[in-house]
């Protein structure tokens, strides 16, 4: 089976669109992307048919919400291959998810205690982790990266210790789009006594994550880089580790029994969700995974390699161009520079032509220095791309060079 | 190249009918703005927005307000221009009266200087409305 491209893009509404009188070039799928019809009607359907509050209500709508929110986790548990549905905690997205870790770890690291991270992660999944340390007095370390972008594998491995007690790395770098090798990454870190958190924000919507073949200890993912809802998403841990995890939020739905001199909590998942959660957001995160698990897998991902293969073709001839990150091993993403223009002028003038990509430091200021580059233009490619708007982004970029000269 | 005055750039703006003759004229506006030197462009004087950066150092000339502006991004220069001719050299009071956000609809070009722009220029309006706004010494 392959790609039927029409049909897909069919089913994005918003693809057909203009932007100043320019047909829509939507690149900026890393940020967020775009939803299929499918998950459209699933949120006016729930506002529609059934809403109503979740695990409280004596009557049939009430019975019917909290059977489709449940019936949400199970489709979560599935897709990533989850040990059970306890284990599926909905988060508002990935940085609450790393959050709810962090803050749990924060009680549990001492001074001479460390976490190491790279030198590639978002500020979500950096942020956490600094102020987790300067809480508990443990120290942050960070694995490098080599000029390609790619993690410096044997500099990680060296920086492994007894003293290490967590790892936090992302699946996917959402500012180069090099992929890393989560698995063994996560084996070594695991043999160092380490717990192990993958970032999957970037990760998520490129193939099936399989989190029992990954070997991690949780795994955070957002609804809205996954064709589904913004305000959703998902902190996967292990069900002995969260079982005891510290509380994140305290209030309705998290407890067991309440007095006005103390409380107890209630078991996985709702331990870890405290108040009304966002039902029609849990909803529709799980309309857009069936919808994502109706596709052909292999032949999405052929189709995204061909337009990352295309791009990157396209931006090596291009003259003036520098590709920043060149990782062998990347997914979705071709963050650049043109020699003499700031990103941001660049981005500017792909705007005034339809084309929409992100610029800037990408949350990622450390890494931004690193590279030795104020911020970078960045195109990010999902399944609806074609290699048409490959091709319209880079006669976009031939204008904005000859404007910005 | 001494700028214009905020009347002529609409009037001037107004003759262009694509967007790349527009925008061009705003990039080489901004290039008629001194630019600083590196000794002015410190860290208190820079507003970093999460695209671009913006650095700002005012003086008072009299009864004015004289203003050094300078971005890294080149359309973000030809902005501040646009800034610029309604604001350098002018009195606190004239500053205040201005209505810049009628000015850039007029140009149609609010679209840049609405809050949710990650270019600092919404940032450069507001420091600039305040010090016109303190009392002076």
């Amino acid at each position: 089976m392959s790609l039927d491209l029409n049909g897909l893009r069919a089913q994005f509404p918003i693809l057909s669109r203009q932007v100043d009188g320019k047909p829509l070039v939507y690149l900026d799928n890393a940020a967020t992307t775009q939803k299929p019809q499918a998950v459209i009607d699933a949120l006016v359907n729930f506002y529609t048919q059934c809403n109503a509050n979740v695990h409280r209500g004596a009557h049939a709508l009430s019975d019917e919400a909290t059977r489709r929110y449940e019936q949400a986790r199970d489709v979560v548990a599935d897709f990533i291959r989850a040990g059970s549905r306890q284990e599926v905690i909905w988060t508002s997205g990935t940085t609450e998810a790393i959050n709810i870790v962090a803050n749990g770890m924060a009680q549990r690291l001492q001074p001479g205690d460390e976490v190491l991270v790279t030198e590639m992660e978002h500020h979500a999944n950096l942020v956490t982790w600094q102020q987790a340390c300067l809480r508990s007095g443990a120290q942050l370390k960070v694995a490098p990266i080599l000029d390609s972008g790619e993690l410096d594998v044997d500099a990680f491995n060296a920086l492994l210790s007894p003293q290490t007690r967590f790892v936090a790395l992302p699946h996917v770098s959402n500012a180069l789009g090099t992929v890393n090798p989560i698995q063994s990454l996560t084996a070594s870190a695991k043999a160092a006594g380490a717990l192990v958190l993958i970032d999957g924000a970037q990760g998520i919507a490129h193939g099936q994550v399989d989190v029992q073949a990954i070997g991690c200890d949780f795994y955070a993912f957002s609804g809205h880089k996954l064709f589904g809802p913004t305000g959703i998403g998902v902190l996967w841990g292990r069900q002995t580790i969260l079982e005891d995890w510290p509380v994140w939020q305290t209030g309705g739905e998290m407890i067991a029994k309440v007095s006005y001199e103390c409380a107890t909590w209630g078991t996985l998942p709702n331990r870890l969700e405290a108040g009304t959660p966002n039902i029609a957001g849990a909803i529709g995160m799980a309309a857009a995974i069936s919808w994502f698990m109706s596709l052909d897998v292999a032949a999405v991902q052929a189709h995204e390699k061909a337009l990352l293969a295309s791009a990157t073709e396209q931006a090596q001839a291009f003259e003036g161009l520098k590709i920043i990150g060149t990782a062998k091993d990347k997914i979705g993403v071709l963050s650049f520079v043109l020699d003499g223009s700031h990103p941001a002028d660049v981005g500017f003038i792909l705007d005034r032509q339809g084309v929409a990509i992100r610029t800037g430091d990408h949350c990622a200021q450390p890494l931004m220095r690193r590279l030795n580059v104020p911020g970078t233009a960045r195109a990010s490619f999902s399944i609806y791309n074609s290699l048409d708007e490959v091709d319209v982004l880079f006669k976009a970029l031939k204008k904005a060079q000859s404007m910005l000269a | 190249m001494t700028l214009p005055g905020s009347d002529e750039i609409i009037e001037d703006l107004s003759f262009f009918d694509d967007w790349e003759q527009r925008y061009q004229y705003i990039i080489d506006l901004g290039k008629s703005l001194s630019p600083m030197t590196p000794e002015d462009k410190t860290e208190e004087r820079l507003v970093r927005g999460c695209q671009s950066s913006v650095w700002l150092k005012s003086t008072v000339q009299g009864e004015h307000l004289h203003f050094d502006v300078e971005s890294d991004a080149i359309i973000v220069n030809g902005l501040l221009a646009l800034v610029m001719a309604a604001y350098q050299d002018k009195s606190p009071a004239q500053i205040l009266a201005f209505d810049i956000d009628g000015y850039f609809q007029a140009l149609d070009l609010e679209r840049h200087i609405s809050p949710t722009r990650g270019n600092g220029l919404r940032a450069i309006v507001g420091t600039i409305r305040n010090l016109a706004s303190q009392p002076r010494q």
